[in-house]
């Protein structure tokens, strides 16, 4: 029953320059003196470190939790003391520094205390997904995605479950050994996930460079079926050897046909894809409760006296394995983190191994042949017969020289997997990946820069128009007070206007003459010197003006 | 300390570099060249050594006024293979200054104007040639039939002085090509059965002489595309723009026009279908877009010969695509990976 394959486009078939180091047994590296932890091993936001100075901490102990949904927590990979939560060089191209724990060891290996899940169908999938979260478990095929995330299929449906076992490029064997030297760990592992993920079809996809390897994982399948009728049903596939056939997206259009959409995921096609190691990774974390604090990492080149895949703790820094493993320090060429195609090279020697380092490839000075000077595109298109994602790698090229970030987005810039098959067969030897690297960073820091300067403008005109309202607010108020007012003083001038046009009324209503005294008690004299007063004062009335005076006029 | 940081692939083959592939495209005109030497004289081999020398003559100096380095351009190449494509299309009895004067002003019009290598949105070499064809229509058309008219002693006089020896008379022995030939015929209202039958010049399917050269260019681009020098999109295009037009008129009236097989191993469309069409840095790169490149020069090579002013129009078929070979790139392109289709 041979399962049908589907060939992704372009590729190349590279010299594997595996048998080197995948011929010996993989071996345990002797634990360093000093770790040096980085809390950002993984792909999402970095873990905050839960620990100080000073503090002993035991081998699988957490010393930083995971901060958000898509996040990791690291464990102490020894035990000792931690010497200090500082910025320290990674291994990372820029050669730039980043926060890392550092332990001393003290040598004794002691380790916390873990717990063992014995039968992990009886769990519940989000119980076990937390587990492997609380693992500290993040892809180990060089990517770091949280492992946990990836096991959580979010309510659809998976139709199949795919493990990565072609590890396609040049120099690296770690996960052909892990198959050989361990296969029924990992399809005890891919049960797990199988399990959380309530899958369908289980798929391991091994290149055909890896016979032994495929044997192997075939005999313990066959092996466990007799126990477990799952395993039984684990289909073990052999795809053709081709660069980069063990990218996610090339993996599983050779295993199912799909094409997972652009901007999309593998659970958007049904499919979810992990490394072999990260499926031996969660069967430790379920089966013993051990968290990450180790991996496999080939060390090769030819600079290396013995090539070979050691498994080594994480945070051992990178100069004290290779320390007497390279034959001669004089003559290497320089260290690269990572395969021939996608790795990068390591400037401080003091950088520690974490979670996505799989390899160490030590060439000595002659063995990588330095690139020539780049020519001018002569635009032949080999880059674009061996591109992977079909795209046209030539016109990427000149629009991201030309900084034109738009015309390069048109180009579909970001579905480039930055595999390094263009640039390993340009005749012109143009550094290709650097370019889309550039425009890829530069597209990213515009569009930081564009959403702060939206948030910005955003806060500036809500600004302006609460402004604007406390403005209108106030003179709202203002004009209502004044109405007001004005309304009181009104109200004052008309009653006082009506009282007096009361009294006129009734004055002349009676005929009422304003008179000092009653006639009637006044002798005839002083009644003549009245009626001689009236007269006068009828007179003055006429001329009001030119008195001033008051008397005459009484109150 | 300052080092280099280079970005991955670090693996680099060593195999392949821009001066591999010119000078592989030039080994694959070999047979063909050889051929041409055989049936029409000693004239290409001083056309090829003139065109040459000032191809790399003219690159070196403009290279120097444009303040580049020489050492890495000079020797990449593509100078070489520019002078060995015009030279083929040159007439073999021609004097020395008509191919290094095409040749010096294909480099420098064609190529250096534009930036250089990479640069040129039109092919060099046809760019020399139409300039010649143009401003020298006389010396552009001396022709010679299939086996030595002139032996080497007076072609070597007319090399160096423009004039043959007194004995010969050029007019008597320059003659038109097969295309030109029945172009005037058609002109003069006969068939082309009738130009054909006894005419020492015809062969079987084409002209004597060129059906072989053409054979022999046909199998070294064949052996180009089968080493993925060149795409098979380009050439495939070509013979497929001229045969099917060609059967199809020819199927309508065959003493008017002529046979697919006529058409295609004459004149320089297989050198143009798999030599110069196929010039990487003036044609499009998207691989439909090579396909209809080809188509489109195939057709105007039909169109230019049947109804256009000259007996052969590879040159301008190229030249007029060329001017289309960014907007084919622009608007046939791939469909990437994840985008669309794919289930």
């Amino acid at each position: 029953m041979t399962a049908r394959l589907w060939r992704f486009p372009g590729g190349l078939e590279l010299p594997g320059h595996k048998t080197e180091s995948c011929e010996r047994e993989s071996g345990t590296a002797t634990l360093p003196a000093e770790v040096v932890l980085p809390l950002q091993q993984h792909i999402g936001a970095p873990a905050e470190a839960e620990v100080e100075p000073g503090q002993y901490v035991r081998t699988g102990e957490r010393i930083a939790r995971a901060r958000d949904f898509v996040s990791a927590p690291v464990h102490a990979s020894v035990s000792g003391t931690v010497q200090a939560v500082e910025d320290r060089p990674i291994a990372h191209p820029s050669g730039l520094s980043a926060p890392c724990v550092v332990i001393a060891s003290d040598g004794t290996d002691s380790w916390t205390e873990l717990t063992p899940t014995p039968d992990y169908t009886a769990e519940a999938a989000s119980d076990l997904r937390n587990r492997i979260r609380e693992a500290g478990i993040v892809g180990l095929g060089g990517a770091g995605f949280p492992s946990a995330v990836k096991l959580n299929p979010g309510g659809r449906p998976v139709e199949t479950l795919i493990l990565n076992g072609a590890e396609c490029e040049p120099y690296i064997t770690c996960d052909d050994r892990l198959m050989q030297e361990e296969p029924a760990r990992i399809l005890r592992g891919m049960l797990i996930m199988r399990h959380a993920l309530q899958a369908q079809r289980c798929i391991i996809g091994v290149e055909d460079n890896k016979p032994a390897a495929i044997a192997a994982l075939t005999a313990a399948r066959d092996e466990l079926a007799g126990t477990d009728p799952a395993a039984a049903a684990v289909e073990i596939t052999t795809v053709p050897t081709r660069y980069p056939a063990g990218g996610e997206k090339q993996l599983i259009y050779t295993l199912t046909g799909k094409e997972v959409p652009s901007d999309g995921l593998p659970i958007q096609v049904g499919v979810v894809c992990h490394n072999v190691g990260t499926a031996t990774a969660v069967e430790r974390a379920i089966s013993e409760g051990r968290p990450l604090v180790d991996r496999l990492v080939t060390v090769t080149g030819s600079a290396v006296a013995e090539p070979r895949v050691w498994r080594v703790r994480l945070g051992t820094p990178v100069g004290d394995l290779l320390e007497e493993r390279v034959r001669d320090w004089g003559e290497i060429g320089e260290i690269i983190v990572g395969g021939p195609m996608m790795g990068f090279r390591l400037f401080h020697h003091e950088a520690p191994v974490a979670k996505t380092s799989n390899c160490l490839l030590v060439p000595a000075a002659e063995e990588l042949t330095p690139a020539p000077d780049p020519m001018p595109c002569i635009r032949c298109g080999a880059c674009q017969e061996v591109c992977p994602a079909r795209l046209l790698p030539q016109q990427l090229y000149w629009h991201a020289r030309d900084k034109d970030f738009d015309k390069v987005q048109d180009y579909n810039l970001f579905d480039c997997i930055e595999c390094g098959c263009c640039a390993y067969v340009c005749p012109s030897h143009l550094p290709l990946v650097q370019y889309y690297r550039f425009a890829k960073t530069e597209i990213w820091a515009a569009e930081r820069e564009k959403k702060k300067s939206d948030i910005a403008r955003a806060r500036y005109e809500f600004r302006n128009e609460r402004l604007e309202r406390e403005k209108a607010e106030k003179a709202a108020r203002q004009a209502e007070k004044k109405k007001q007012v004005n309304k009181g003083d009104d109200q004052k001038k008309a009653a006082i206007e009506a009282a007096r046009k009361r009294a006129q009324q009734k004055k002349e209503e009676q005929g009422v003459q304003p008179k000092n005294t009653d006639e009637s008690e006044l002798t005839e004299e002083q009644q003549r010197k009245v009626a001689e007063a009236e007269a006068r004062r009828g007179e003055g009335t006429g001329e009001e003006t030119d008195t001033g005076d008051t008397a005459g006029k009484g109150e | 300390m300052f080092e280099l940081v280079r970005s991955s692939p670090h693996f680099h083959p060593g195999r392949s570099s821009v001066r591999r592939v010119m000078l592989t495209v030039c080994a694959a005109l070999i047979p063909g060249t050889l051929a041409h030497l055989w049936y029409f004289g000693p004239g290409i081999a001083f056309n090829l050594a003139a065109a040459v020398a000032a191809a790399l003559a003219t690159e070196a100096v403009l290279l120097r006024l444009r303040h580049r380095s020489v050492a890495p351009f000079l020797g990449d190449g593509s100078a070489v293979l520019t002078a060995w494509l015009l030279a083929l299309a040159l007439p073999p009895l021609a004097p020395w200054w008509l191919p290094m004067l095409g040749t010096a002003l294909g480099m420098a019009l064609g190529k250096h104007l534009y930036g250089g290598l990479g640069h040129n949105p039109f092919n060099p070499a046809m760019v020399g040639y139409v300039i010649l064809l143009v401003s020298f229509p006389r010396e552009m058309t001396a022709w010679l039939p299939p086996s030595g008219a002139v032996d080497l002693g007076a072609h070597w006089q007319f090399f160096l002085t423009g004039s043959l020896p007194a004995a010969a008379d050029l007019d008597a022995v320059t003659r038109a090509t097969p295309l030109d030939q029945i172009k005037t015929a058609l002109g003069q209202n006969r068939t082309i059965p009738e130009v054909w039958q006894g005419n020492p010049i015809f062969g079987d399917l084409a002209g004597i002489g060129w059906e072989w050269v053409n054979t022999l260019f046909l199998l070294g681009g064949l052996w180009l595309v089968f080493r993925r020098t060149i795409p098979w999109q380009t050439p495939a295009g070509v013979i497929l723009g001229v045969g099917i037009p060609a059967l199809i008129f020819y199927a309508l009236d065959p003493g008017a026009y002529g046979s697919p097989a006529f058409h295609i191993l004459s004149g320089a469309t297989i050198l143009g279908a798999f030599f110069i069409a196929t010039d990487p840095v003036s044609a499009p790169s998207a691989p439909r877009a090579r396909l209809w490149y080809g188509i489109g020069i195939g057709a105007f090579i039909y169109i230019i010969r049947t109804w256009g002013g000259y007996p052969d129009g590879v040159a301008f078929a190229v030249l007029l695509m060329n001017t289309a070979a960014p907007t084919l790139d622009y608007y046939i392109q791939p469909r990437t990976f994840g985008h669309g289709g794919g289930q």
